[in-house]
């Protein structure tokens, strides 16, 4: 039957759903930073400006197995900040879904951060400055005006940063390696059958899905950003 | 309409008036010049700080308002310290409660115009609402976008907005710019019976005479960063030093009137002037007893010894010479300063005629003004 053909199997169940899982954590978990920075950057001229900029745009242009080294570095059981989280809190990085969700997010935050500075840039400053007079202080004017301003830009920055964890391999198999159920997302996966011989049928099953899982989430952020934008885009004329 | 329309709900909610004067003595450098200025704003009327483009008028507002910062000195509203440089004061712009309307209307975007009104209303202010709404005509607009209204209506939802914070001041930053002819007309006539409306004191910043003349109590002359004068318009306007800056040719004298009576065959309106003379002027849509504002041209007053017969002059008022000096503008005229009771009107003459009328200090004379002269659209 052509629907038993194309029902996925187990294993792939799992590594979709753990790629969904890991990709969601780690969007969530740079959501909050990646905005702060990106607001910091975007409205603020501070000393060493340059070099934070610099330091963020790192993960896209080093090889992303150099960043899971690093991680594996710092966040082992032996790195600095590693040993002090399993010696204070029994908690431990490496090898789990928490570490790859880890690993997707760094790979992911410059993505993020261009994306919602870029945005905020945008944000007209005299609507700010009308806020004030307003009375609304400085969150206010971030919460209602700067932020839903920016709205389109904050979920583009979203999507592609879901997508850059989503499709994140280098960093994870470094960091986090390549265990069934609790690491191996969908890239991993894919890349675990092409090394296996006879699994080309089930490779080519998982590159299909990988396809059809980005384009979904490029669709829905192109449908949320111009259901938010149909709004803005109504300025004074 | 004057009548009908007081609203009592428009007052300061908490402060007299006398604590809404604002006195602020500023320095900030500006590009390639100084702006030094000290200016004692009364607590209640519209004062209009006027200036050519570049004079620092806009800058003076930014400086009250919070949004700059002057190198040196203070500003203080009533009591309070809004900025003091000697003392490090500076109260953030949320704080200042000044309303301050921009040069472009600035609206949310993203909220309708009713959560535009309400994003800076205390609920106190709630009662208001209705009101404002009415008497700036925006109560259709309400559940619109502000990307969907015209320039004028925009700049109307902005007035409103900017007032339903309760400011203990107005401030407005040309709020007429850009708006096409009858678009201007319109929103200045808005702005004219609000002013009129409200209780708090209002800076206007404008470079347009006409715009000062319609909407301004007292006025501050601003060039190159610098005071030249200060004082009631209306006693400013009769300062030939001035004309040039005020008007110039069109050069105007504002009276104050009480509408008397209607004459509706003719579409004639009877003031009287305060001293008991009257002016037949065309019909105004202003009840009997209700104060109303004349702007007369100083080229559209003639002068004559005795009231002339057969003439089409329907106006002429018996006044005493208190100044004649050639005009600083035009070497063919002279301006004549009239007073009656205790008003002034002025008169551009050609020496010519001076010089054979005989005209003297002192001297009474008929002012003989056509009753189409009158501007009275504010």
């Amino acid at each position: 039957m052509f629907l038993e053909a194309i029902a996925l199997s187990e294993t792939e169940w799992q590594a979709i759903t753990l790629s969904l899982k890991i990709a969601g954590s780690a969007v969530g978990w740079i959501l909050l930073p990646g905005i702060a920075v990106a607001w910091l950057l975007a409205r603020y001229e501070f000393r060493g400006k340059a070099l934070l900029d610099g330091l963020l745009h790192l993960p896209l242009v080093l090889p992303p197995v150099v960043v899971g080294y690093l991680l594996l570095l710092s966040l082992g059981r032996n790195g600095w900040l590693g040993q002090w989280l399993y010696q204070g809190f029994g908690f431990s990085l490496p090898f789990t879904w928490q570490g790859a969700a880890i690993a997707g997010g760094v790979m992911a935050f410059p993505l993020l951060v261009r994306a919602v500075r870029l945005s905020l840039e945008a944000v007209d400053p005299k609507l700010e400055a009308a806020a004030g007079t307003l009375g609304a202080n400085r969150w206010r004017v971030l919460l209602t005006i700067t932020l839903p301003l920016a709205t389109p830009g904050l979920l583009t920055g979203t999507v592609l940063a879901f997508a850059r964890a989503l499709s994140e391999f280098g960093a994870t198999i470094t960091f986090a390696s390549n265990i069934p159920g609790e690491t191996r997302t969908l890239p991993l996966a894919l890349y675990t059958l092409i090394q296996t011989p006879g699994k080309e049928a089930a490779a080519a099953r998982l590159c299909v899905l990988s396809i059809v899982i980005a384009m979904l989430s490029l669709m829905a952020s192109e449908w949320l950003a111009r259901r938010a934008r149909r709004r803005l885009e109504e300025r004074d004329r | 309409m004057k009548d009908v329309s007081r609203h009592h709900a428009y007052r300061a909610s908490d402060a007299g008036a006398d604590s809404n004067a604002l006195d602020c003595r500023v320095r900030k450098r500006l590009g390639d010049f100084d702006l030094d200025i000290s200016l004692a704003v009364p607590a209640s009327g519209v004062t209009a700080v006027f200036g050519q483009s570049g004079s620092g008028k806009t800058s003076l507002l930014r400086l009250i308002a919070g949004l700059d910062r002057p190198d040196a000195g203070h500003v203080r509203l009533g009591e309070r310290s809004l900025t003091d440089v000697a003392n490090n004061i500076r109260v953030p712009i949320h704080k200042r409660q000044l309303g301050v309307v921009f040069q472009e209307a600035r609206l949310f975007p993203h909220y309708r115009v009713r959560g535009n009104l309400i994003y800076g209303m205390p609920s106190a202010a709630r009662p208001r609402f209705d009101d404002l709404v009415a008497l700036l005509g925006i109560g259709h607009l309400l559940e619109r976008l502000p990307g969907t209204l015209s320039g004028g209506e925009a700049r109307r939802v902005a007035i409103g907005r900017a007032l339903l914070t309760q400011p203990r001041m107005l401030l407005m930053d040309e709020p007429l710019t850009g708006l096409d002819g009858e678009r201007k007309q319109e929103l200045l006539r808005y702005l004219v019976r609000l002013t009129r409306e409200i209780d708090i004191p209002v800076i206007y910043v404008s470079h347009d005479t006409a715009e000062i003349v319609a909407i301004a109590d007292h006025l501050a002359l601003v060039e190159q960063g610098r005071l030249i004068a200060h004082g009631q318009l209306d006693e400013l306007m009769m300062r030939l030093d001035l004309t040039d800056r005020l008007g110039g040719f069109d050069a105007t004298t504002r009276l104050n009137a009480t509408v008397v009576d209607h004459d509706n065959r003719y579409s004639l309106t009877r003031v009287a002037l305060g001293d008991g003379q009257t002016l037949r002027i065309p019909a105004v849509d202003q009840p009997k007893g209700a104060s109303i504002r004349l702007h007369i041209g100083v080229r559209d007053v003639a002068l004559a010894h005795t009231m002339p017969r057969g003439t089409s002059y329907r106006n002429g008022l018996e006044t005493t010479i208190e100044t004649i000096e050639p005009s600083p503008q035009e070497p063919s005229a002279n301006e004549v300063r009239l007073i009656f009771g205790r008003q002034r009107l002025r008169a551009r003459l050609t020496r010519q005629a001076c010089d054979e009328m005989q005209l003297v200090v002192g001297k009474s004379v008929i002012a003989l003004i056509r009753s189409v002269a009158f501007d009275s659209r504010f």
